[in-house]
């Protein structure tokens, strides 16, 4: 009769329940780290690998398919792939002659650099920080995924 | 506060030898870790947060990838005898390069002083001083790495770019398939 019952995958209700809670949290704290890493310490890189703990997170206390619930790993590396497009495509706009001319250029902020202190400020900065956020968000998230999904198979397996 | 640091290194360099010395895989990979840490305390005490921010984050994810990933497997450390003859050469090479270093420390600026104070015309000068003008940003760090060094970050992920891709095609559900087999679409 036991055998029938259905046991629950991942850790102690405790643990996910306190972790359920935690994970918002953390992904709230991630994105406050790449929205204003042009005004405090942080950036898109490290706010981009706080987001991807978010979802390690969920990795670890519920299993694989409750992180894969909410981001699939196609969805995942198409956002990859976006997110390295998209820097790159800010700084080839500034290649063309009407706004700077050389890769790179911070045409947003010579044309408006806005207030400085506020978050609407910077110009490309900002864009660019989003930018890499979501790759490496995304693209260490695959990396964790994949290497957790990781097993020894053997040619007789098949 | 110089004693401090001194200690701190101590500390990183017997957890390295802890690493590479110990039989269990855990206390290794437990060791590299406080290593990473060893050096991100060094980065607050030089006041560097926005440097230590991103070892900080790096560090536990890898910390749980190697645990969850590399240990479950079941590897085992295989530590062989060493080599007298290749021991020797090493130890030749590492005195070489330790004479050739001692003139290269020669130029170096002191400990905690960095070249600016030194040097009017270095570059980290000017970035203090037009760039929150030219763009708008006040962290000078994000905006070296996003503006004036922006195609350094760009490299950086190419790298990334590359290394997934890579880790997405050696590690799949179907590593091999045979030519007669249908197109599999899920990884």
């Amino acid at each position: 009769m036991v055998d029938d019952v259905v046991r629950p995958k991942g850790m102690s209700p405790i643990v996910k329940t306190v972790s359920m809670w935690v994970k918002g949290f953390i992904l709230v704290f991630g994105i406050y780290i790449v929205l204003y890493g042009h005004l405090t310490p942080g950036g898109g890189f490290g706010g981009g690998v706080i987001i991807a703990m978010a979802f390690v997170l969920m990795t670890l206390c519920c299993g694989k398919h409750e992180a894969l619930k909410r981001m699939p790993l196609g969805v995942a590396g198409e956002m990859d792939s976006v997110g390295a497009l998209m820097f790159l495509v800010i700084a080839l706009l500034g290649l063309s002659a009407g706004l700077g001319g050389t890769f790179f250029t911070n045409y947003i902020a010579k044309a408006d650099p806005g207030t400085p202190f506020k978050l609407l400020s910077g110009g490309t900065i900002l864009l660019s920080n989003i930018a890499i956020a979501l790759k490496v968000a995304t693209s260490l998230f695959l990396v964790f995924t994949l290497l957790v999904m990781l097993r020894v198979m053997y040619k007789d397996e098949r | 506060m110089l004693e401090l640091m001194g200690l701190l290194l101590l500390f990183m360099i017997i957890a390295a030898i802890v690493a590479i010395e110990t039989r269990d895989l855990l206390a290794a990979v437990i060791s590299v870790t406080a290593v990473g840490f060893g050096v991100i305390i060094a980065f607050f005490y030089m006041r560097a947060p926005d440097v230590a921010i991103v070892p900080i984050v790096v560090e536990v994810l890898v910390l749980v990838i190697l645990i969850r990933a590399t240990l479950r497997v079941g590897l085992k450390t295989y530590i062989g005898n060493r080599d007298f003859f290749g021991l020797m050469v090493t130890m030749a090479m590492l005195f070489v390069i330790f004479l050739a270093a001692i003139r290269v420390f020669d130029q170096l600026p002191a400990f905690g002083v960095p070249v600016m104070t030194t040097m009017p015309d270095a570059p980290s000068n000017v970035y203090i001083a037009d760039g929150l003008k030219q763009t708008g940003a006040a962290n000078l760090v994000t905006a070296v790495l996003l503006d004036y060094r922006a195609y350094d970050t760009l490299g950086e992920a190419t790298v990334l770019f590359a290394s997934i891709m890579g880790a997405i095609a050696i590690i799949r559900k179907k590593a091999r398939k045979k030519p007669s087999e249908p197109e599999v679409p899920e990884w």
